[in-house]
């Protein structure tokens, strides 16, 4: 199923990209292609098959709900382009 | 190059012997990136001083006498493993300028083994290629022909070890990553178990299907590094809590009577003829070793490339949703709302490949096309999964190609995703099903290494890298190693 402009906007909305206005037929055609290639699998006849979420059979490990982190907001607020009083910053939310 | 040694067991007894130093491996390592790199670029960053401290540590240690099999062996780390205080980018713009808080698993279990790492290799942009071509850095060349592409994403691991430049890197392996550029470089390339190696601090792309390996001349290399990556790690929770063997004890056990299952689907019309040849005779020299070879069927082998571009987009969309200028890496210059500068940001940083995985991911997990995609994805997952599973009840081993070519042209593949993605026809299968797998060279054609794909069951990593020793006791072709032209290795 070849996708549309309009298509390619709505998945760039989703995934928070822009894509310009000159690149877009680009997008169209590759991304067509890729979705022509994963729709073979609709031939697949997987009547009562379960689905395959993940490669090693094994349950989710708990762990006793303790504080076991310690502090480093300063030292990891160092990768962050903007930061105030301990908080990262971000352009203004509410007016 | 007088300390270029053939193996990590030689460099050991040449360390204890007090032949050469650590000092001087390393030493001669960063001198061989300083000559050759410019022409190959496999290398992101280079740590020349923070690399001749570690060497001078390792130093001591064998002096000491507390050395073991891996210290003061110099290698590289692909770019997407955090090393503390070091920058750590993924191939990408969006983190070229992350510094790295704490170290990853892998690195710290390498250190802790001694091992000197001399920099970070370059990669695809967070792993996602088969080239190396998607690169913020650039390209990497192949040492074998410098027109051609070393493979990828690990390219940068496979160019600097194959050019000599280090004896050893790490890469990490989604669908192929480490396996495709090792047999592109005539390297011997492990991807281990799912939940093997600790996946903490390994920057993520698809998380059902990530693992870290390693890029090494010798399965014998490949087991002792195996033996310091592997292992419990409760800070990645998929990570398997299965007790690490000495890979290396069982590296001469004898294949008499191993069974050898070949699928039919491996040979079909995709796969270049003096790679079939290669591969063939590979499986003959393992008959004179004793084994039993048999044919086997992997009948939904084909669809295991249209799952991988469902199953790893999605994860890899949900993944890369964290990129968003505000905690770490890159944010926009421009000025804008929220939304804006989320958008504006992740379009300025991520390169076009990495943008189409994503939007590829955001489309087949939308509303209305889950089931069609991702769920039917799963369950052919499941299928391929079974496939192989029947194929294991009745033999020890699979062998097969690694890819359908030798290396390609760079800038050949770079418009049309799908030729890419083809590339992985053969490899993806066993990260779908988690199993290990490993690529050895096993000749060439068209004068460009050819590699041989075994794959085991779950957490038989052991068994690999016997069948893949007593392959390279019997041949060569994994010391062969390229000229590259515009100076002397």
């Amino acid at each position: 199923m070849p996708l549309s402009k309009q298509d390619i906007d709505h998945i760039a909305l989703l995934a928070r990209l822009e894509v310009a206005p000159q690149e877009k037929g680009d997008y169209v055609e590759k991304l067509s292609q890729i979705i022509e290639l994963v729709e073979q699998l609709r031939a697949v006849d997987t009547t009562g098959v379960v689905p395959m979420a993940h490669p090693l059979d094994m349950v989710q490990r708990l762990r006793p709900d303790s504080v076991t982190e310690t502090d480093q907001r300063d030292y990891l607020q160092q990768n962050a382009r903007d930061t105030e009083n301990g908080l990262y910053t971000v352009p203004k939310v509410i007016e | 190059m007088s300390t270029l040694l053939p193996d990590f067991a030689e460099m050991a007894r040449a360390l204890r012997a007090g032949k050469v130093s650590s000092r001087e491996l390393t030493g001669d390592c960063l001198a061989r990136i300083k000559r050759h790199d410019s022409t190959l670029n496999s290398f992101i960053s280079v740590y020349p001083e923070q690399a001749l401290a570690a060497a001078d540590a390792a130093d001591k240690a064998i002096a000491s006498g507390s050395a073991g099999p891996l210290t003061g062996i110099p290698m590289a780390h692909k770019d997407i493993f955090c090393a503390e205080g070091t920058r750590t980018t993924v191939g990408s713009k969006m983190l070229d300028n992350f510094v790295a808080p704490y170290d990853s698993r892998v690195v710290s279990g390498l250190a802790a083994a001694g091992m000197v790492s001399v920099g970070k290799t370059n990669m695809d942009e967070f792993a996602m290629g088969s080239s190396n071509e998607t690169s913020y850095f650039g390209p990497v060349k192949n040492p074998w022909d410098l027109q051609r592409s070393p493979g990828g994403s690990s390219g940068g691991s496979a160019a600097a070890v194959a050019a000599g430049l280090v004896p050893a890197a790490t890469g990490t392996d989604t669908g192929g990553s480490i396996r495709q550029p090792a047999a592109l470089t005539g390297l011997t390339g492990l991807k281990p178990t799912y939940g093997r190696v600790s996946r903490y601090g390994m920057v993520a792309f698809a998380s059902s299907l990530d693992q870290a390996g390693t890029l090494t001349r010798s399965a014998a290399d490949a087991a002792l590094m195996l033996g310091a990556m592997a292992g419990f790690d409760e800070r990645d929770s998929t990570c398997a809590n299965v007790p690490v063997p000495d890979y290396s004890a069982t590296l001469n056990d004898s294949l008499q009577g191993k069974t050898i299952g070949v699928p039919k689907e491996f040979f079909d019309d995709g796969l270049e003829a003096g790679c079939a040849q290669a591969v063939q005779d590979a499986i003959k020299q393992y008959q004179e070793l004793g084994a039993v070879v048999k044919e086997v069927s992997l009948p939904n082998l084909a669809m295991s490339v249209p799952v991988y571009y469902i199953v790893a987009p999605a994860e890899c969309s949900s993944n890369l949703s964290r990129f968003d200028g505000v905690r770490f890496g890159y944010r926009t210059e421009s000025t804008g709302d929220l939304a804006d500068m989320y958008t504006r940001t992740r379009s300025e940083a991520f390169g076009a490949e990495v943008k189409r995985r994503i939007m590829t991911g955001a489309y087949v997990l939308s509303a209305g096309y889950y089931d069609a995609y991702y769920l039917q994805a799963q369950k052919v997952r499941q299928l391929i999964s079974d496939d192989l599973s029947h194929c294991f009840a009745e033999v020890d081993v699979i062998m097969g190609p690694t890819t359908p070519t030798p290396a390609f042209k760079l800038g050949e593949k770079m418009n049309d995703p799908v030729q890419m993605y083809l590339n992985d026809m053969y490899t993806i299968a066993a990260n779908l099903a988690g199993l290990p797998a490993i690529s050895i060279p096993c000749g060439f054609s068209q004068n460009l290494p050819v590699g041989l794909q075994l794959i085991g069951t779950q957490f038989a990593e052991g068994l690999l890298l016997n069948c893949a020793h007593q392959y390279q006791q019997a041949t060569d072709w994994h010391l062969r190693t390229p000229v590259i032209s515009g100076g002397a290795a």
